[in-house]
């Protein structure tokens, strides 16, 4: 499993914009790289990012190999009523990983 | 182009005195808003994915029987202030140790497990979770003398030109810094950051990694990892950095 750091606040008042942080530790290796016998090394890269509250999705972002390695995304969304986010990265190589968050809105 | 331009910038730069306490930067000082806002903001900062394994490593026991990190040390919060006195002397092996040397001597002692390969992720996060600690404090070196001679010897190494460009660290780090070398800035070279996030490596990285990229800048050929000569530039940095804070996990173009 890929260490993954998620911020966002654990409250908010209702209406209010939130800001959401996401690291997660991924090589992101583009494929156009050669490794140290000469031969490209294969690409191995996330390829989607899917943030979702209580199942609906609010925000995606698609990834390529000019992505940074450990992909840092940061995005906002409106606190409208308490729940759960889910964070979902895919890629290559059959990578999946899902990590939640909960927010309480006062 | 790069090589070029660095021969006619040095040819003519005399041996630099040391940079006076007052006008002591850390590297941070010269980077962009950007940067340093990724290295200030712990939800940015790609090193904390490093520290975070680190921590988990800390608690975790080895798979000798004995005692994890923190069976003996309790929380790694404890480690405070350890990573601005190092490298410092080891009784035991009658030589200095850096702060990754000091976790592979636990290791091996303490924990009876194989020291952990340089510059592998383990070795790192811990590395990067115990530096991590003493963020904020003041670089204090021991004024241990028994550090001494090792300490002259780094002062040695970083003053003398080497390499197919007979460069020394010096001109560049005391003469030349704030100037640009290509697209860099050079900075005055300060050890505060380490183990820290290189965007050029998109991975985080030890000073001797840090050292062996400038040394292969100057066409000298780099110790190997470990060599008893980064202990002594170390040192010799420590003692030039005193008083600046420590950063690690810092971030650097
Ligand atoms: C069995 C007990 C034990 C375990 C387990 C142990 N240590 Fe230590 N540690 C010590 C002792 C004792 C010292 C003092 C130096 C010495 O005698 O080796 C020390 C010193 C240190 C220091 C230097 C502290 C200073 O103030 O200079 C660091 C850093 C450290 N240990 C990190 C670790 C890490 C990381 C681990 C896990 C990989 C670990 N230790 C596991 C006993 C332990
Ligand atoms: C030709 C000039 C030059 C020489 C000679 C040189 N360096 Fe550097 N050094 C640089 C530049 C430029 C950087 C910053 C690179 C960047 O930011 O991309 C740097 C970075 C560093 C850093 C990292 C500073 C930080 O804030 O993280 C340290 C430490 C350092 N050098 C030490 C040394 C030592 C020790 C030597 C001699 C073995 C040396 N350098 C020789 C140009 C040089």
């Amino acid at each position: 499993m890929a260490r993954t750091l998620i911020n966002l606040p654990k409250t908010a008042k209702a209406g209010a914009v939130i800001e959401i942080k996401t690291l997660i530790s991924h090589p992101m290796e583009t494929g156009y790289r050669p490794g140290p016998e000469g031969r490209l090394v294969p690409r191995d890269i996330i390829t989607e990012f899917v943030c979702r509250f209580e199942g609906e999705e609010v925000f995606r972002a698609e990834l390529f190999p000019a992505t940074s390695a450990n992909p840092y995304l940061t995005f906002t969304t409106l606190a409208e009523r308490s729940g759960t986010f889910t964070f979902t990265w895919t890629g290559d190589n059959g990578f999946s990983q899902t990590e939640s968050a909960a927010l309480t809105v006062t | 182009m790069r090589r070029a331009l660095l021969g006619l910038l040095l040819l003519a730069v005399p041996a630099a005195a040391e940079i006076a306490p007052g006008e002591r930067r850390s590297g941070f000082d010269q980077m962009t808003p950007e940067l340093r806002a990724m290295q200030t903001d712990e939800a940015a900062n790609p090193g904390q994915l490093w520290v975070g394994d680190g921590e988990e490593a800390w608690a975790a026991a080895p798979p000798t029987g004995r005692p994890a990190c923190a069976g003996c040390h309790g929380a790694v919060a404890t480690m405070r202030g350890v990573a601005a006195r190092y490298p410092a002397w080891d009784e035991a092996a009658a030589r200095p140790v850096d702060l990754q040397g000091r976790i592979n001597l636990c290791r091996t002692r303490h924990q009876g497990a194989d020291p952990l390969p340089f510059e592998s992720r383990p070795l790192l996060a811990l590395t990067a979770a115990v530096a991590a600690q003493s963020r904020g404090l003041p670089v204090a070196p021991p004024a241990d003398p028994r550090l001494d001679p090792a300490r002259a010897e780094g002062e040695r190494l970083f003053t003398r030109r080497t390499g197919q460009l007979d460069l020394a660290c010096a001109q560049c780090h005391d003469a030349l810094w704030g100037r640009r070398l290509g697209a860099s800035t050079i900075p005055q070279g300060h050890p505060n950051g380490y183990p820290l996030y290189r965007l050029e490596w998109q991975d985080l990285g030890s000073l001797q990694r840090r050292l062996r990229n400038c040394l292969t800048g100057m066409r000298a050929e780099p110790y190997p990892f470990g060599a008893p000569e980064y202990l002594a530039l170390e040192l010799h940095l420590m003692r030039r950095a005193q008083g600046l804070a420590i950063e690690a996990p810092a971030v650097r173009p």
